[in-house]
């Protein structure tokens, strides 16, 4: 029990996807025009996410290390496809309004990063609270992200008009440039709290994203997720599940590091 | 004859301007972010990546287009395509990575380094579906594919351009890196956002 609220502290607040690993940029960016829209596509990357950390995790001893990333695709891309279905079925509004960002849930990086870095080596009910825990925090980020757009841009609020009629609507705020203003606030923001805790002499970590780096800086560094690959050995990389370090199952952050990169 | 096939010059100069300048793939559909915030540093490297991604999604999206032709819509397994498509990109970037180190080792100096990092890029699954949705044909879809990654290739281009120029600039210190280069996307956004005009003109 403590280990499932301490994942889902771990993924909310602590680690959160958007406002701490800067992962899943595309989707947080394209859907973010209300805060309606941030929520649903918040959602529906949870239950994604939720449900492939858990299969990745029930099958982490079956999965060969070097076709690791086509099977965690075909998992992911199962169940993206089952969301998209139902959603079709029973929400076809928000199925309209988020478009080719749900099939596009196969590539955000989050749920890739997520399946690498802690399903892939961890027992599956630790790795279904990481999922929900990781899934609420970027639902979380993407409605408040959504909330100030919809606010700036169109003075409402899940929909309500909650501005007097005298502030004029920023439009810029809902359409695509508003999304870039906004993020470049919080990135500066988040930039602003990380070198605050450095002076306080507690300095910032980043642990086990998936990736060597966030989302910003990942391509430079190789965050390329081969689909074969040959640099891994036939074997998994952590021989013991419970014992080794979460990076373990990525070898080429290893190697990285050994570069001193 | 002859303006048939003016009209048709016309058909696909509108299709390449729509599709690269006025619903540009990163400034108003934001696919693709990563390498674009990622490899824009220097105009070079991001002139590099933009050649490999023209190349990649121009042949992700006419390969999307046939399997979803002939194989999806034969079966009638269309609600397998994200599924099919994803791992169809993976394998063919892979492939073609590897192809171009035996075959043509020249051309894979040049984009061998960029060609692992597209695999994810969610422009080239993007296209695939988009393409897919709307019901285009093979060849128009390849033409949709190679706007779209045209489109790219300007975009990070110029981010690139102006990143050189505004490298040293005094910015307040949080704003440093990352947040004045979403800035730059911001207004260039809106910029392209006066394109928009430009697909009823024509």
């Amino acid at each position: 029990m403590n280990k499932a609220v301490e994942r889902l502290h771990n993924g909310f607040i602590k680690e959160n996807p958007t406002f701490v690993l800067m992962l899943g940029m595309c989707p947080t960016l394209a859907v973010t025009t209300s805060a309606v829209n941030g929520l649903g596509m918040g959602l529906t990357t949870m239950v994604v996410l939720a449900l492939s950390n858990l299969f990745i995790s029930l099958l982490r001893r079956v999965i060969p290390n070097r076709v690791r990333i086509p099977a965690f695709i075909v998992i992911i891309a199962s169940f993206v496809t089952i969301v998209q279905l139902l959603l079709e079925a029973y929400l076809p509004a928000l199925n309209k309004s988020l478009g080719v960002y749900i099939p596009l849930i196969v590539v955000n990086c989050i749920i890739l990063g997520r399946a690498e870095a802690y399903a892939y080596s961890n027992p599956p009910a630790a790795s279904l609270f990481d999922g929900i825990g990781m899934g609420l925090g970027f639902a979380f980020a993407l409605t408040c992200i959504g909330a100030v757009r919809e606010l700036l841009g169109a003075g409402k609020l899940f929909g309500f008009s909650v501005l007097p009629s005298s502030f004029e609507p920023i439009r810029i705020f809902g359409q695509a440039p508003g999304a870039f203003l906004v993020l470049a606030c919080l990135v500066a923001l988040q930039n602003y709290i990380k070198e605050k805790r450095k002076k306080a002499g507690k300095p910032y970590e980043k642990i086990g994203s998936g990736c060597s780096e966030d989302c910003m800086n990942c391509s430079e560094q190789g965050c390329s997720r081969r689909f074969y690959d040959e640099n891994a050995g036939g074997q998994r990389a952590d021989g013991a599940v419970k014992k080794v370090p979460e990076k373990a199952a990525r070898p080429e952050i290893i190697d990285l590091e050994k570069e001193g990169k | 004859m002859f303006a048939m096939v003016i009209h048709k010059i016309g058909e696909f100069l509108l299709l390449l301007v729509s599709t690269s300048l006025v619903s540009n793939v990163v400034l108003s559909q934001f696919l693709g972010l990563c390498p674009f915030l990622g490899v824009s540093k220097k105009v070079k490297t991001a002139g590099g990546m933009g050649v490999a991604v023209i190349f990649v999604i121009t042949l992700a999206s006419a390969v999307a287009g046939i399997i979803n032709k002939f194989v999806l819509i034969r079966l009638n397994v269309q609600y397998l395509d994200t599924i099919v498509f994803i791992l169809v990109i993976a394998a063919l970037v892979q492939f073609v990575e590897m192809f171009l180190k035996k075959a043509m080792p020249s051309l894979y100096e040049a984009l061998g380094v960029y060609l692992p990092l597209i695999t994810t890029n969610c422009a080239v699954l993007g296209v695939a579906i988009s393409n897919e949705q709307a019901k285009y044909s093979i060849g128009m879809g390849t033409l949709v594919g190679f706007g779209t990654a045209v489109g790219f290739t300007v975009a990070i281009v110029i981010l690139a351009g102006i990143r050189e120029k505004i490298e040293y600039n005094d910015v307040p210190e949080p704003f440093k890196g990352m947040p004045l280069v979403l800035l730059t996307a911001g207004l260039m956004a809106i910029a392209f956002i006066g394109f928009s005009g430009l697909s009823g003109a024509l």
